[in-house]
């Protein structure tokens, strides 16, 4: 990762070098223009404070902000709406000194009772992962209007909430919110926030505008004067308007994968995997542990032998994407270690493990049959499912698919465990502890997507997991972290198949495209158009 | 038609339309229920996760944890109080939702329908003077080929050629995005964004009408009338559209009735590909997220508009053959 961000800069200097020669002026922001962008999934809930999701924050993370975000290099936070943090070492509050003169869209200042309200009423009761990272916040003292102190009732790691302040921490103004039910505030479809830009029009079904806010905080920004997320629901119709020119801008993979190859032809237009390390996504291969031959875990080893997982890698997700090595995905600087089992491409190893559980192979090869349900979520998540068809019938496991649609998987494979093999695709938000750990740790009732339903219970594994969620330590919880991806990859409840995330497609003249590791859930404050 | 045999048309069609309508909200819950997965998991998924507690609190606020007759029961009560209910998902009444998609949808069927019936009437005559000649081999060839294309397909090839490739019609929108524009230059960029996405829906009804005109003009030409008229020395043009044309219009008509609702169904793919905010794509977005009250309140939103139109149709029908009242 460092060497990536380094390489990054390198490239960066290196254009801008190019670009200096003959039109040096050119590197000078240009004010004005209107961005067109592709809104592939529209969102009926854009309050980001209750709803983290990439397709929430790519409209709303313009409009309402959060303490910190992330950026490349350094400690990988930027100050937004905090201007500084400090943590006391028994691990029971943590102070945030806020900006001065922020004031929200329609005039009012922001002040600390706004975050304490934030905090208390959505955050820690609300949002759908804050609901964990802010479980024993107590209190948010605010000795003054820019002083906000995070108190909690067991010591809390320093180091899970600096990592969850870009994801979770967006901030709602209390005078709007206050009082009323905030699922139902109607301001969550008409956000009024402290960002660069400040709602427009938001028409359900067509688009959403958002206008520069002459405002701003950061004082001559942002460049661009209009915003416009067009709602469009097919991909196809994605990456026509691109080609034609009447859209600049789309994010999160907005294109069909066959169209990518045309598209990085075009002059005009850049594909770039850039500006998603702080999101990166594991397609993820579910083994349900009810299953007598699954809870025996050298069948399990013996599947991820019989993968070939390069090739998945070259076919399944066109070179976009990586061999998975454990839960924390290779991005992560700080968590990831390569010390974990693994388990390369061995069909003999895969035949040879098989046949020493005791499952010999009987008639027509097969040994057993298993059901392959895979999720909806991605083409990736669909296609894996057939490669995994085909590569288990080589060792003689007999896989019947059964497709659902979204709601239809979330119950049969959340809710009802009526899976043998799934796929699925859980996102690591910067720290195990937020969407990761819920993976491996045992309690979750049935029902809740994104965590164990495929009855992995291990006392070893839940205690690593708690002594790493209470660690004030930075670095033993780093090392405590290094034992649970180990743990992790021996029981090998689930496969961590490939690493992958997204492809934004930009019109060439965008400048700063990519610039942060969540750049398409940050602010765009610095974009800008060039003639 | 005299005053008495129009009210005759629209009681009997009245009369038809209650029984319809309760048939397709029972059938229409009965299925959703049958569906598996519910709104809140949906809801917790798109929201990126959530806890146990948190999807409990939600169905106890939507009223997904009564069992399916009392929501069944509370539905319908509020059904015969006029009121379509009110979206969890969208945080909405269902009325807003359907009202403000409504006009896309209508425009769109409308200027479907009346390409689609213009060009197959147009085309049918032409091919049907002349049966067997080269031009009504021709027309009859087009017309399969046009039948036989794929609506989806055919508009990503009319947004490939005329939008990405001659540039001369917007890839889809209903309007241009936050223009600004009002009056007659907003109904023009309408219009201008409309013309793709009618064609795509329209070919293959084309295809239809043309051979039900050209079966009827066939058929009629060889009628005794017209050849009475023929010996009556009435030229051959009015022949052709005041005897001809006329008689073979009936069961063009009558179709058109009858597709009104594959037109509602088959905009939902063409709403799609031209990001087009109508009915079709709000019910295949509410079948995703299992919003049950929008989709009970958008199929019998359908479900009025296609008795509507046949109501109509069947008065379109009785004043070109009075016979048919009568029956």
């Amino acid at each position: 990762m460092v060497d990536q961000a380094l390489s990054r800069r390198t490239v960066l200097a290196a254009s801008s070098v190019l670009a200096a020669g003959p039109a040096f002026a050119q590197a000078q922001p240009r004010r004005g223009g209107t961005l067109q962008v592709a809104y592939n999934t529209e969102q009926r809930n854009l309050n980001a404070a209750m709803v983290a999701s990439n397709a929430v924050f790519l409209v709303a993370s313009k409009i309402l902000e959060p303490l910190a975000d992330a950026v490349y290099g350094g400690v990988g936070l930027t100050p937004k709406l905090a201007t500084g943090w400090n943590a006391a070492s028994d691990g029971l509050s943590i102070t945030f000194e806020l900006r001065r003169g922020v004031k929200w869209h329609d005039g009012r200042d922001f002040t600390s009772a706004d975050v304490q309200y934030s905090a208390l009423e959505v955050w820690r009761k609300l949002s759908n992962f804050g609901r964990s990272v802010f479980r024993s916040l107590e209190t948010v003292d605010t000795p003054d209007a820019h002083t906000a102190i995070l108190r909690f009732s067991r010591p809390t790691p320093a180091q899970l909430i600096w990592n969850a302040l870009p994801d979770l921490t967006a901030v709602l103004p209390r005078h709007l919110y206050e009082g009323t039910d905030v699922a139902q505030n109607p301001r969550n479809q008409a956000p009024v926030g402290t960002g660069p830009y400040k709602l427009a029009e938001n028409r359900p079904g067509q688009f959403v505008t958002l206008e520069r806010n002459a405002e701003y905080w950061d004082a001559g920004k942002p460049y661009l004067d209009r915003l416009v997320f067009r709602v469009m629901p097919d991909k196809g119709a994605i990456s026509a308007a691109h080609e034609a020119g009447q859209l600049q801008l789309s994010c999160f993979s907005s294109v069909p994968l066959a169209d990518l190859k045309r598209l990085q032809s075009l002059p005009a237009l850049s594909v770039s995997n850039r500006g998603y390390e702080a999101s990166p996504y594991h397609a993820l291969i579910e083994l349900n542990l009810r299953r007598t031959e699954l809870a025996d875990v050298r069948v399990r080893r013996a599947i991820h032998h019989a993968l070939d997982l390069p090739r998945v890698v070259a076919d399944v997700f066109d070179g976009f994407g990586t061999v998975g090595t454990g839960p924390v995905p290779t991005t992560s600087q700080l968590f990831y270690t390569t010390d974990t089992p693994r388990y390369g491409f061995d069909l003999a190893r895969a035949n040879a493990l098989l046949d020493e559980a005791g499952y010999r192979r009987g008639a027509g090869g097969m040994r057993f049959q298993l059901k392959l349900v895979p999720a909806p979520w991605f083409d990736y998540t669909v296609l894996l499912g057939d490669y995994i068809r085909q590569a288990l019938r080589q060792v003689g496991i007999d896989c019947q698919l059964q497709r659902f649609d979204a709601p239809g998987h979330l119950q049969a494979v959340y809710r009802d465990h009526q899976f043998d093999i799934a796929t699925g695709s859980p996102v690591f938000r910067n720290d195990p502890a937020i969407s990761t750990t819920v993976l491996y740790r045992t309690g979750t009732p049935p029902g809740v997507p994104w965590s164990n339903q495929y009855g992995y219970a291990s006392q070893a594994m839940d205690q690593l997991i708690d002594q790493a969620a209470g660690e004030l330590d930075p670095i033993k919880r780093v090392a405590l972290y290094h034992q649970f991806q180990r743990l992790a990859m021996e029981d090998l409840p689930v496969i961590p198949a490939v690493e992958f995330s997204f492809l934004t497609v930009a019109d060439r003249r965008l400048r700063n495209v990519a610039n942060t590791p969540r750049w398409a859930m940050s602010n765009w404050a610095d974009l800008w158009l060039d003639a | 038609m005299k005053p008495g045999q129009l009210g005759q048309v629209v009681r009997r069609r009245l009369a038809h339309a209650v029984p319809v309508l309760l048939v397709v909200a029972l059938a229409t819950f009965g299925l959703l229920k049958l569906a598996p997965g519910d709104a809140v998991d949906v809801l917790i998924a798109t929201g990126g996760g959530g806890d146990a507690a948190l999807a409990a609190d939600l169905r106890r606020a939507y009223g997904l944890d009564q069992p399916w007759p009392a929501q069944l029961a509370h539905y319908l009560w509020r059904l015969v109080q006029l009121d379509l209910g009110y979206s969890f998902v969208h945080n909405r009444p269902v009325s807003h939702l359907i009202w403000e998609r409504l006009p896309v949808s209508l425009l769109l069927m409308a200027s479907a329908t009346a390409f689609a019936v213009g060009f197959g009437i147009v085309l049918g005559v032409s091919a049907g003077q002349t049966p067997g000649g080269w031009r009504d081999r021709l027309i009859l060839s087009v017309g399969l080929v046009l039948y036989a294309m794929p609506s989806f397909w055919v508009g990503l090839m009319l947004i490939l050629i005329f939008a990405v490739k001659l540039a001369l019609f917007p890839v889809g929108g209903f309007e241009t995005a936050a223009s600004d524009l009002t009056g007659i230059a907003r109904v023009l960029d309408i219009a201008w964004h409309a013309v793709l996405p009618t064609v795509a829906l329209a070919l293959l009804f084309v295809s239809v009408y043309l051979r039900l005109m050209r079966a009827g003009v066939v058929e009629v030409a060889s009628a005794d009338f017209v050849r009475t008229a023929r010996a009556k020395g009435v030229g051959a043009t009015r022949i052709l559209w005041a005897h001809v044309a006329r008689n073979a219009l009936l069961p063009v008509v009558a179709m058109v009735g009858v597709q009104a609702a594959t037109l509602l169904g088959g905009a939902v793919v063409i709403e799609s590909v031209f990001s087009l905010p109508g009915l079709g794509r709000l019910a295949y977005d509410s079948v995703l997220a299992r919003d049950l009250v929008v989709l009970l309140g958008l199929l019998l939103t359908s479900a009025v508009i296609v008795i509507a139109i046949n109501t109509v149709v069947d008065l379109v029908v009785a004043a070109l053959d009075p016979r048919v009242v009568a029956r």
